[in-house]
């Protein structure tokens, strides 16, 4: 290969093609075309996408042309992206990955769809994901699961598994993801890329089908920092339509990557590097912290000593909300609907029973139990007080140190099926990530080298609404380094 | 906590869901690991700490009373299961 022949354009970053756009390389057009290509042929390896919208994509594509023929173009006009299945499409399919709603055609569009159609971005389709965001490792989907394109053996994490697996295969430059216990940084790290869960409120949820609305957060999971601090840049805002949404205004979140390291101080929880933690995996984020120190950072130890309470509460607190907003499909208004029932009674209990799948109902389950009448303080009251420890550790650790940094999940990819049948190993996934949804705090996971085939993800925790510090502290790894610009061999 | 099939049998029909007989004890052994790892709260004293409803502790914003929204009964009925009039179909409730 010749290496001063420009790049293909599915191996560019999101920032590299705005550039290509703007100095008339290609058209929107053709990109869109190269990508709906690419997803034709690897889609049915990999099972990344429910919904592909080839049709609708080549025409906003061709509007962002005009757009851009008029001198109106932003940094997002004719980029194709995806959107998980979770974010409410105006007149396409919005499954949420469960048969509940396989035929559930959005009246309307998500807020942070509406900001991305306004910027000018192009969506190839819908990814495939948990139902209703309801798993880490991609399997609980109807649509069967998704499969990591470092190794189809393995899971690509999840909820957001389609959404990573779409970026690590060069489907798609950039996705939307979500995030309630890890569901962006888990599969970010399973599958070798770069996503942001925000600060709780800084993204609107209008439109984001609800799983635990105390913890839901959506943002954008991409190959670089750079390229989820453009995204994040059209996601983030006030949302009037959102009650949590925060009205605050955005950061030039660009305009910050550069910022120098020197003086930088960050805390390793000494409870994120203990028992469960693989030891070829502490190398590789050991290894990352080395590099932190040449670029001018200072490690220090910390503790957060709540920390192995995170997951016991989160297993209160999100099945309980869960059980509250599942209420709502019943039937009748939109959704599934059983077949002949006999009564009111019959067609709630059997449309429900058809329309979830398994995971989904042990945690409405659970969640309906913590709530019932004498189990509330011992269950839903503990957790919130729970909750409030362990935020107040984050809210001491950030009077010592900047960011917070460790491993983003305890493993690499496991293999599918490993552990579907054991839901509590399973949920031992998402240890290091949970915690940070408990205290609403961003948090941001980026490759960091790989052990055998299979990727690492290194986890950056931030003070609440340090967006533009983490995707700094992100990208100036991201120029010291190039795993973030590893590609898995079978989809280069 | 260790549940039985009777009290999943009662949870389910609480969250509406016809959870099938020969599925119950498969929930129950679930659920029962489930509550066993989440009672590991128990574990710390929390006697005093203030719960946490809100991950920044705010209070939800409230909007003035007033319509906002249109009328888009048609619309919204598209996409419902069973409809006649502009009415949603169910089972008779009253004999």
């Amino acid at each position: 290969m010749n290496p001063s022949a420009p790049a293909a354009m599915h191996e560019q970053t999101i920032a590299q093609l705005s550039a290509g756009l703007a100095a008339g390389q290609f058209s929107s057009a053709e990109l869109t075309r190269a990508f709906l290509e690419r997803i034709e042929h690897s889609n049915p390896q990999l099972n990344a996408f429910i919904t592909i919208t080839a049709e609708s994509a080549l025409a906003q594509a061709q509007a962002a042309d005009t757009r851009r023929r008029q001198g109106q173009a932003g940094p997002l006009t004719g980029i194709p992206i995806a959107h998980k299945d979770i974010f409410c499409t105006h007149g396409v399919r919005t499954s949420c990955g469960s048969r509940m709603l396989d035929r559930f055609i959005a009246p309307y569009d998500a807020t942070v769809v509406e900001r991305l159609n306004t910027a000018g971005a192009v969506m190839l389709g819908k990814t495939n994901m948990d139902e209703f965001a309801m798993g880490s490792s991609n399997e609980t989907s109807f649509y069967g699961p998704v499969r990591n394109p470092w190794d189809l053996n393995a899971v690509p994490g999840g909820s957001s598994g389609g959404s990573a697996a779409a970026v690590a295969a060069r489907l798609a430059p950039g996705a939307t993801g979500t995030d309630t216990g890890g569901s962006i940084r888990q599969p970010a790290a399973l599958c070798g890329i770069t996503g942001i869960k925000p600060t709780y409120g800084r993204v609107s949820r209008w439109g984001m089908i609800a799983y635990a609305s105390s913890l839901d957060q959506g943002g954008p999971m991409a190959r670089t920092a750079e390229d989820c601090a453009l995204l994040l840049a059209t996601m983030a805002g006030f949302d009037p339509r959102d009650s949590t949404c925060v009205d605050r205004p955005v950061p030039d979140y660009v305009a910050g990557l550069n910022q120098p390291l020197a003086g930088l101080k960050i805390g390793l929880p000494k409870e994120y590097f203990g028992e469960g933690l693989d030891s070829a995996v502490a190398q590789v984020v050991e290894a990352a912290m080395a590099e932190y120190r040449t670029l001018g950072a200072e490690t220090v130890e910390i503790s957060l000593p709540n920390s192995q309470l995170a997951i016991p509460a989160y297993y209160v607190v999100a099945p309980a909300e869960c059980s509250s907003n599942l209420a709502r499909f019943d039937g009748v208004r939109y959704g599934h609907r059983c077949e002949n029932p006999k009564d009111l009674l019959d067609l709630y209990t059997r449309s429900r029973a058809e329309g979830f799948g398994s995971e989904v109902q042990r945690r409405i389950l659970v969640g309906a139990f913590a709530l019932s009448a004498g189990y509330y303080d011992a269950y839903y009251l503990k957790a919130q007080q729970i909750r409030r420890l362990i935020s107040n550790d984050f809210h001491r650790a950030f009077e010592q140190v900047d960011v917070i940094a460790g491993p983003t999940s305890p493993t690499v990819a496991f293999n599918l099926g490993e552990k579907v049948d054991d839901p509590i190993t399973m949920y031992l996934s998402d240890i290091y990530t949970i915690a940070v949804n408990l205290a609403g705090l961003p948090g941001l996971s980026l490759p960091a080298g790989f052990v055998g085939q299979r990727p690492v993800g290194l986890q950056l925790i931030g003070n609440y609404f340090a967006e533009e510090r983490l995707l700094n502290v992100a990208h100036r790894y991201q120029q010291a380094t190039n795993w973030h610009q590893r590609t898995p061999a079978a989809f280069a | 906590m260790s549940l039985g099939v009777a009290e999943v049998a009662k949870i389910a029909h609480l969250a509406r869901l016809a959870i099938r007989t020969e599925d119950a004890p498969a929930y129950a052994r679930n659920l029962s690991a489930i509550l066993e790892l989440v009672e590991q709260m128990n574990a710390v004293d929390t006697t005093g700490v203030a719960p946490m409803a809100h991950p920044l502790d705010m209070a939800q914003r409230l909007r003035p009373d007033e319509v906002a929204e249109p009328n888009q009964r048609d619309r919204f009925q598209s996409i419902a299961p069973r409809v006649e009039a502009g009415l949603y179909l169910v089972p008779k409730v009253i004999e």
